[in-house]
């Protein structure tokens, strides 16, 4: 069936399988391979996007329920080659190491920051709870996120013994 | 490789640049395995056993072959090719019986992956069932069924493994040092206990990938989402018995590896799938539940340790029985066993000492190399059990682990020397000690307890880890400048998440004297332009490749020079450089730059001299050897990266519930080289030792059904699981031959973070853990001294729906 969407402000108007996930149409269908497939059952993360302002875990939204809708992917992030403050802080405080889970955290933090500009470290952990990252143990993340939002952060280097 | 390490000079070492490859993976750019689509590629699909042991009588894929689209079908009667690390035992998919719940019996490649799983169901296989044997320590009873009759006739490393035919014993090692019964008699105490940890797996957030394409003529390409290309492409030709030229491997990003993805893995299957389907690129990505029942797991332990202390706490005696669940394949799990072997005792100084290993076939899901290498699972044991000797005699666990430390003038287990140089495991301890005012509770916690009605306790665990690795262990680095003088450096290890392309990156910059920018290590790895690498594993890239590095750098400076001093008319002794321009010591005005003799130097009538700069630079691990296999003496390791964890838990004393208040751990890293990169992997290493800790494991039916294949059932940590606070001390203690002093620090933070969890809960509550992970029932079980319930292969009849479809 028809459906037409908005995704990272470009329109699109594909045919898509009934059964096609929004995480299939926009990987296979429109080679958007930034969000990844951790999972497939909505349990790791990996493909979360924002549809209509809300993060979801695009492996359980079908592309049809996606008809009408606005997704904001990884892709739209940066802009004109110009990174986000979100990415930037990533970057600066070492939040990415494999990087499989970065394109769902980053996406689950700037909905995060849309609703809570200055969120708490609980709402931070909140926030990303259910973004698996299984190389960086989160502290590095969580820092990016203060830094981004313009708080408080530790100094990150280890101390010497 | 010290030598030109002047602290106050260092312009990149010791400085933390981000990431060299962070922007990519930021926006969604990186090229995963998962991401690439070639043209023509099709997809594939396994069969997969619902059963733990069967013959298989027939199998029949005429339905499966009649569906449109399906291009290719293959069964364990097609492929004659056995593959396997160190013992051959297994073959690409099922011949005649299957071993484990999960194993591949058939596969598809199809124009869809919709297809190709249509096509498998289609297939029909007809199993006669046949009783499993599960428990590692019931396969080791006279009478077991034995998963490899045929064991006997295998072919395996003659030089380093030894397995026994006719039983489950895939492989045994052995250590004796000293006189372990003599030191007993001499002991006024002599305390013994078992600890167990069951199976686990990696999770690697990208699941295992791989593309190939088999063309005409032989002529292979295999992308991968591997550790290690060279070793994909040397045992994928050692089993097709193939030259090395005829295959290429080609890895681009990974999405996290851990151990799982070293060695081989899907690579054959796939590879083959694509010879039947005429050449074409065919495509196989595991599912979640795939990559916890077809790939391998890390193996479970059974570790009986039997101590002998003198009264003034001396440990004098050590007797150690390890009992590794290889699974239904040896894999990695015998080298586990070996490298757990002659590292068992921990940082410890042990006079006399006893080991056996045993690597046990069972009819499971297969063990293989996970990080830590055998030293998360055994440092569970023997931390808890260095506490329990401590209690026990009534000394101070802190006091009694100082007394017993390696210091400068122990030998090991394998008779090594330790040195002033070797690390010092004794600073780490107590700063974890210090950091968490050890031994005592602050007036702010004994507040918080009186507030809370909650127990506070301590625990501190000590860890040690080695290279696991062949003694003669290689890798070359090459160096290209470009014509605008940056350079390229072409290195074989494999950026995994670990960030080693960018400290690599900051070792070249060091030494070439060049900023940052000017340095770029490959992403891509590719067995057809990178120089060699044994592999991406046991925490040895820093220090080999960063050696091989060091090495290629100056090579390439000494061919600098020597065009420069023609062109500059000097001696290379009277140049020095900058990083754009070599120039005359004592008539800097008098220079040419890089840029000018990078790719040749051309005068001004038009003559060339020199020629692209290319520096080759060779690294060999040095005077290490087999050990002995009757006495386990020999020097296996390059280097010993030595740490501790200090932690603060809080214990419900009614329910078992706790929460950890604080971590703090310390590593001896010789020399950090990019301190963020240290700390990231200090916390995600011992996140993920938290995992193993607090949660993890495979649970199975009695019939071996695995049960919990999926993040529903077999929780990993989220960041609502981290420590409320969390403290990364690095120790410095040069290592003479690292470089800039430096030693791997990868895999340890994973280890000894469940038995300083298990230690400070018992100090909090009572509890006497010998199983992890701790969960709260088991702490619950503990104060209670109530028996422990066997779970992980669980008592109940039936377990998850999954199981009652399949399996009965």
């Amino acid at each position: 069936m028809k459906i037409k969407v908005t995704i990272n402000g470009a329109e699109y108007e594909r045919d898509v399988a009934e059964n096609a996930t929004l995480l299939h149409f926009l990987r296979e269908q429109l080679g958007l391979t930034g969000s990844k497939e951790g999972c497939g059952g909505g349990e790791c993360g990996a493909c979360t996007v924002i549809l209509d302002g809300r993060t979801v875990n695009s492996c359980l939204v079908l592309a049809v329920e996606a008809d009408g809708c606005s997704i904001r992917t990884i892709e739209g992030e940066a802009v004109d080659g110009r990174l986000s403050r979100i990415q930037e802080a990533f970057a600066r405080h070492h939040a990415v190491q494999c990087g499989y889970c970065t394109a769902g955290m980053v996406m689950s933090v700037r909905e995060l920051v849309e609703r809570h500009p200055k969120p708490s470290i609980d709402e931070i952990k909140e926030g990303l709870e259910g973004n698996f990252c299984r190389c960086t143990g989160y502290a590095q993340i969580i820092e990016a996120v203060l830094d981004a939002t313009g708080q408080e952060h530790r100094t990150q280097e280890p101390s010497h013994a | 490789m010290l030598e030109s390490a002047n602290p106050q000079s260092l312009r990149h070492v010791g400085h933390s640049p981000a990431r060299q490859e962070g922007v990519d993976k930021l926006t969604g750019g990186a090229v995963f395995v998962s991401d690439m689509t070639l043209p023509g590629m099709l997809h594939a699909k396994v069969k997969q056993s619902p059963h733990a042991r069967a013959r298989i009588r027939s199998i029949d894929t005429s339905r499966a072959a009649k569906l449109p689209g399906v291009r290719a079908i293959l069964t364990g009667a097609d492929l004659d090719y056995r593959l396997g690390l160190y013992v051959v035992d297994k073959y690409i998919l099922a011949k005649g019986e299957v071993r484990h719940y999960g194993e591949a019996v058939a596969a598809v490649a199809a124009d869809t992956l919709a297809i190709a799983k249509q096509a498998v169901d289609l297939i029909d296989v007809d199993y006669e069932v046949l009783p499993p044997v599960l428990n590692h320590m019931d396969a080791l009873a006279p009478g077991a069924p034995l998963v490899h009759p045929d064991l006997g006739s295998y072919d395996y490393v003659q030089a380093v493994f030894s397995p026994q035919p006719g039983t489950n014993i895939a492989n045994v090692s052995r250590c004796r040092k000293g006189d372990v019964e003599k030191g007993f008699a001499e002991s006024a105490w002599i305390i013994e206990r078992e600890y167990t940890n069951p199976s686990v797996q990696h999770v690697p957030m990208e699941t295992h990938v791989a593309i190939a394409e088999w063309r005409a003529d032989d002529a292979i390409t295999i992308w991968t989402s591997a550790q290690s290309p060279f070793t994909v492409r040397g045992l994928f030709c050692h089993s097709f018995k193939l030259p090395l030229s005829k295959v290429r491997v080609i890895i681009p990003h990974v999405g996290g590896g851990f151990g799982g993805k070293a060695g081989i893995h899907l690579e054959p299957l796939v590879a083959c799938l694509s010879r039947k389907a005429g050449g074409r690129p065919v495509k196989f990505q595991a599912t979640r539940e795939e990559e916890f029942s077809l790939l391998p797991c890390r193996s479970a332990l059974t570790y009986r340790i039997k101590t002998g202390v003198r009264a003034d706490g001396k440990i004098v005696a050590q007797k150690m029985e390890m009992f590794w669940d290889a699974g239904a394949y040896a894999d990695y799990a015998v080298n586990v066993t070996r490298a757990s072997g002659y590292s068992a005792a921990g940082p410890y100084e042990i006079p006399n000492a006893w080991l056996d290993a045993y690597t046990i076939y069972t009819h499971k899901p297969y063990g293989t190399a996970y990080r830590g290498f055998g030293h998360v699972e055994f440092f569970w044991g023997l931390e808890r059990h260095m506490e329990l000797v401590a209690q026990t005699i009534g000394m101070d666990p802190l006091e009694f682990r100082r007394k017993n430390l390696l210091r400068p003038g122990a030998t090991t287990l394998t008779g090594e020397v330790i040195t002033e140089h070797s690390g010092d495991v004794r600073k780490c301890l107590d700063a974890v000690a210090a950091a968490i005012h050890y031994g005592e509770l602050t007036e702010a916690e004994k507040a918080r307890e009186a507030r809370t009605g909650l127990k506070i306790g301590k625990g501190i665990a000590t860890l040690h880890k080695a290279p696991a690795m062949p003694p003669f262990t290689a890798t070359a680095v090459i160096v290209k400048m470009n014509s605008d003088g940056s350079v390229l450096v072409n290195v074989g290890l494999t950026e995994i998440g670990q960030g080693s392309n960018t400290a690599l990156a900051q070792i070249a910059a060091e030494r070439l004297g060049f900023p940052l920018e000017k340095v770029k290590v490959t992403e891509e790895k590719d067995t057809e332009h990178d120089p060699y690498d044994w592999q991406t594993v046991a925490s040895k890239g820093l220090m080999l490749t960063g050696n091989a590095t060091i090495l290629a750098c100056a090579d390439l400076l000494e061919q600098a020079y020597a065009v420069a001093g023609q062109v500059l008319r000097a001696q290379p002794c009277d140049l020095d450089h900058d990083g754009g321009k070599i120039f005359i010591k004592h008539r800097p005005d008098q220079a040419v730059t890089f840029a000018q003799i990078a790719v040749g130097y051309a005068y001004r009538d038009g003559n060339g001299i020199g020629g692209p700069l290319v520096g080759v630079g060779r690294y060999i691990a040095q005077g290490l050897s087999n050990l002995d296999k009757e006495t386990g003496q020999g020097n296996p390791a390059l280097d010993w990266t030595y740490g501790a964890h200090g932690i603060i838990v809080e214990v419900n004393a009614a329910t078992g519930e706790y929460h950890i208040l604080k971590i703090a751990s310390a590593y001896d890293v010789g020399k950090a080289i990019n301190p963020e990169l240290v700390r990231g992997q200090c916390i995600g290493g011992m996140v993920q030792g938290l995992g193993t800790a607090l949660c993890e494991g495979y649970i199975y039916d009695q019939q071996g059904h695995l049960l919990n294949p999926s993040f529903t059932d077999n929780k990993i940590p989220t960041c609502k699981d981290l420590p409320d606070e969390i403290e990364c001390i690095v120790v410095e203690t040069a290592q003479l031959d690292g470089p800039y002093g430096a030693r791997g620090v990868g895999e340890h933070p994973m280890i000894s973070v469940a038995p300083a969890l298990g230690n400070a809960i018992r100090n909090a509550a009572g509890a006497e853990l010998t199983h992890m992970p701790i969960r709260s029932e088991d702490v619950w079980r503990a104060m209670g001294q109530k028996p422990r319930v066997e779970t992980w292969i669980t008592e109940t009849p039936t377990g998850s729906c999954r199981s009652i479809v399949w399996g009965q």
